[in-house]
């Protein structure tokens, strides 16, 4: 065999033979390389502390809106905590396929009024997100919450399997978990809890709320329910944290089912401090704050001060 | 109208029920607008159970099997009546799954088989197209005595019950795999391209939530052999399957519009039979089957010497060399009784052995709003639709889960998706009541009438946290969506590893409250076998499989 044609019927055998043998070495051993989305809070959500307000306001008025605005007024106005060309995320609870009335969910006439006056403020984006329980698009359409936000102009977002990302929440229970990107690439963030019962910690108001911006199996939570409901609100620390006490959900908490379950109080709170805002919340529900464990927790953790009274409060009538 | 300017009617006719009806499988999703002030129930914009509605078999079938004829399968009417007077136009000219075994019979194969003379005597009437009418006697026979199995084979629940259980559910699956790989790349064309074509799909297809099924690996392979099988026999299934062809084909018995051969213009050049739908023998010389004729109008469009003409009373007259046409089935009387005789003989079968209320599993937890399951089983056509627009994926298709008799109906399956207790879509899209429609009273309850039962739920104290490892748990309570909770709490003492006392709240059901809607099994945090489950006792639609003496309402 002449070695021209040797080479001829050999080369491409030999082609072949190196292109598998590097693409052996170069992907050998190799860590398993990861695929997940990482997200990182794009800003500190809180504004500096204030002496001239209170660190709690309250406000009762049948209007809803009407409470809001004179519960906010008091605590130094929208203008303190939303500027101009801003985002801000809003994170009402709505976890459940219920209606208004039943109290499971934050009142919608709050969540319109809340996304008004954002705009009002200068906000450049106001979005409205939950990681609901039930199906997110039965509770954003039943809970009201939906046609409340859009028209005010708000951008509604279901939680969608590509928004979520791993984030180091960097809690002692709470590490690396799946949380919804719409909550963290915001400038300013705004919790809307609704006052309701709950068996396991006794309440869910302000920062139990949180539990809506993660994805993932959170209903291991509840094993260590407490210490992760601290960890979640020193991760998040809301700018403003709204407490819709307009209706209250005193049991079969934390969905009710029957307007039996549910006390009209008339009464919006306004908080620069989650724990403040819990503590007040949790009385409504006939509870000693001081005897519940994640508000207890939260305020020696330093994530906010129970004692809200001598914080400054105020009560609007 | 010239015959090809018919044939490209009939064309066009073909397209436009095809994705009337793969339109309308689409919409039967959770795709609504609704405010919860104007209305307490959700209801779909589209009845998207209409295509199945104009179906004459499932009609027949669920007349026979329940003595009614539910709601909208009056519809079918629209399609009988004229088959009677024209024959199967329906097969040629409006059935999907004919269309689309048409168009997969098509397109060019390089095999010699469906070529030249090999498909010119494969397009003959062959014996094989028989076992439709057997099939058709069959599933007959078995109505007659309550058990509907018609639907397994039925076109449109077929179609339906194919397209919505395993085509979407894989392309969706295929379209996102195919889009993180291109993004894996690292490729920014190519990840840029996935991407965009990604959003298309995902504004004009995709769902929000794409639902999986149970199992469904049997009904995509049925449904790819059915498909596939087009290419060695012309329309294999509309040909020699189709039970729902055959009673077209019975009911064209007395047609007053058929084909008219003209023997002496024929010049014998094979057309008609090279391009022939239906396997009738359209060709001069051999006796036309009205009963196989999907009146394609192909042959006579092809026809070159204007030999063949579709006709009002045509003229069959039998010559030697061109016997007459013929609207007789091609099936003995002997062979139709032995038939429904099988038919009739299958359902004591299938019941037989344990009592038949005895025999299904524990975990046959039927829809909100089931008939009981004999009644059940008169009326499920197995079309899927409440399957797929169950907004939790909660409801699949049975394997073995209500015996052989049930294959493919509908069940929950909690782990995978609860029954939202506010939902009453499944009802609203059964096409022939198997699942009742509910209003939103009937389904929640109110003063007077008890919520709608699916079952009840249990603990499994050796997996549940609280009971079994002296951990806080009770997202099974939270989850309760009744109100009072039919989950109840008792604080108690359990011992940890290292001997301490804990106080934990360990889980109870009250069974007179539970409505076994299945969150809390949905949402046990003990992910591979949950440490509640639901079972079907205590279902509001059977009198017999009940726990409790009396219940409170």
């Amino acid at each position: 065999m002449e070695r021209r044609d040797f080479l001829k019927k050999t080369g491409p055998a030999v082609a072949l033979a190196a292109v598998s043998g590097t693409t052996g070495l170069t992907f050998h051993n190799r860590e398993p390389t990861a695929r997940r989305t990482v997200l990182s809070k794009t800003a500190s959500f809180e504004v500096p502390p204030d002496s001239n307000f209170p660190i709690l306001t309250s406000a009762r008025n049948e209007d809803p809106a009407a409470a809001l605005n004179a519960a906010l007024e008091g605590i130094g106005g929208i203008g303190r905590f939303v500027k101009t060309g801003e985002r801000v995320v809003v994170k009402p609870n709505v976890g459940w396929d219920r209606s208004p009335a039943q109290g499971a969910n934050t009142n919608p006439a709050l969540v319109s009024e809340m996304v008004r006056l954002c705009f009002g403020a200068g906000a450049a984006q106001v979005t409205v997100s939950d990681v609901s329980c039930n199906d997110p698009r039965r509770s954003f359409l039943r809970s009201g919450v939906r046609e409340a936000a859009e028209s005010a102009g708000a951008e509604v977002k279901l939680p969608a399997e590509e928004d979520y990302g791993e984030i180091d929440l960097g809690g002692s229970v709470l590490r690396e978990w799946e949380v919804l990107r719409h909550f963290v690439e915001a400038d300013r963030f705004i919790n809307m809890p609704v006052i309701k019962h709950h068996n396991l910690t006794l309440c869910t108001i302000g920062m139990k709320n949180l539990y809506g911006i993660l994805g993932g199996r959170r209903n291991r939570l509840h094993q260590e329910i407490e210490q992760s409901i601290v960890d979640l609100a020193a991760f998040t620390r809301p700018t403003l944290t709204v407490v819709d006490g307009t209706r209250v959900l005193f049991r079969s908490g934390p969905q009710g089912g029957s307007l039996d379950d549910v006390r009209i109080e008339n009464t919006v709170l306004c908080s620069t401090d989650q724990v403040a805002a819990d503590a007040r919340g949790a009385e409504f529900l006939g509870l000693d704050p001081d005897r519940v464990g994640h508000i207890v927790l939260a305020d020696r953790a330093g994530v906010g001060t129970l004692d809200y009274q001598a914080a400054g409060y105020k009560e609007i009538i | 109208m010239t015959i090809r300017t018919a044939r490209n009617l009939r064309r066009a006719s073909q397209v436009t029920f095809f994705f009337i009806f793969i339109w309308l499988v689409l919409k039967t999703t959770f795709d609504v607008d609704f405010n919860p002030a104007e209305v307490s129930e959700i209801q779909l914009p589209y009845p998207v159970s209409i295509a199945l509605e104009f179906d004459p078999l499932t009609a027949l079938m669920t007349l026979l099997a329940s003595g009614s004829l539910y709601k909208g399968l009056l519809w079918s009417l629209v399609i009988l009546v004229p088959t009677i007077f024209m024959g199967r136009f329906f097969c040629g000219w409006i059935c999907p799954f004919g269309t689309l075994n048409h168009w997969m019979s098509a397109f060019k194969s390089e095999r010699k088989e469906r070529k030249g003379k090999r498909l010119l005597d494969s397009n003959r009437y062959k014996p094989y197209q028989r076992i439709k009418y057997y099939i058709f006697f069959f599933v007959t026979g078995a109505a007659l005595l309550g058990s509907l199995q018609a639907g397994l084979l039925d076109p449109l629940p077929l179609l339906a019950r194919s397209i919505g259980t395993a085509v979407l559910p894989t392309l969706h699956t295929g379209a996102l795999a195919m889009t993180a790989a291109a993004r894996n790349t690292g490729i920014t064309p190519i990840a840029a391209v996935a991407g965009g074509i990604y959003d298309v799909l995902d504004v004009a297809v995709l769902p929000y939530r794409q639902a999986h099924f149970h199992g469904v690996l049997l009904i995509g392979v049925l449904f790819a052999s059915i498909l596939l099988l087009n290419r060695v026999f012309t329309r294999f299934w509309c040909r020699g399957i189709c039970p729902l062809g055959a009673m077209l084909g019975v009911f064209s018995r007395f047609a007053i519009f058929g084909l008219q051969k003209d023997e002496e213009a024929c010049g014998g050049c094979n057309k008609c039979l090279l391009n022939c739908q239906g396997g009738d023998n359209p060709i001069v010389g051999s006796k036309w089957r009205q009963s196989e004729c999907h009146l394609c109008l192909n042959c006579e469009a092809s026809c070159p010497d204007g030999a063949l003409h579709f006709r009002f009373f045509p003229q069959q007259e039998d010559t030697r060399e061109n016997p007459a046409g013929t609207a007789e089935v091609d099936v003995t009387r002997r062979k139709v009784v032995g038939s429904l005789a099988a038919g009739v003989v299958a359902v004591p079968l299938f019941r037989s052995g344990d009592a038949f209320e005895v025999k299904r599993s524990a975990f046959l937890i039927r829809p909100p709003g089931s008939l009981p399951e004999n009644n059940f089983l008169e009326r499920c056509i197995r079309c899927g639709q409440c399957m797929r627009v169950c907004p939790n994926n909660a409801l699949h298709p049975t394997i073995l889960e209500s015996g052989f008799e049930g294959l493919w109906t509908p069940y929950m399956i909690p782990k995978i998706g609860y029954c939202e207790p506010t939902c009453t879509l499944c009802g609203q899209v059964c096409p022939t009541g198997a699942i009742q429609e509910l209003s939103f009273e009937e389904k929640v309850g109110d003063d007077d009438t008890p919520p709608m039962r699916m079952g009840t739920a249990f603990f499994d104290r050796g997996r549940c946290l609280p009971w079994a490892m002296a951990t806080p748990c009770i997202v099974c309570e939270e989850w309760c969506p009744v109100s009072p909770k039919a989950i109840y709490l008792r604080e108690e003492t359990a011992i940890d590893i290292d001997g301490n006392e804990v106080r934990v709240q360990r889980p109870r059901v009250d069974p007179a409250l539970c409505t076994g809607c299945g969150a809390c099994e949905y949402a046990c945090p003990v992910f591979d076998k949950k440490a509640v489950y639901v079972t079907s006792v205590g279902e509001s639609r059977s009198e017999t499989n009940q726990l409790l003496l009396e219940r409170a309402t």
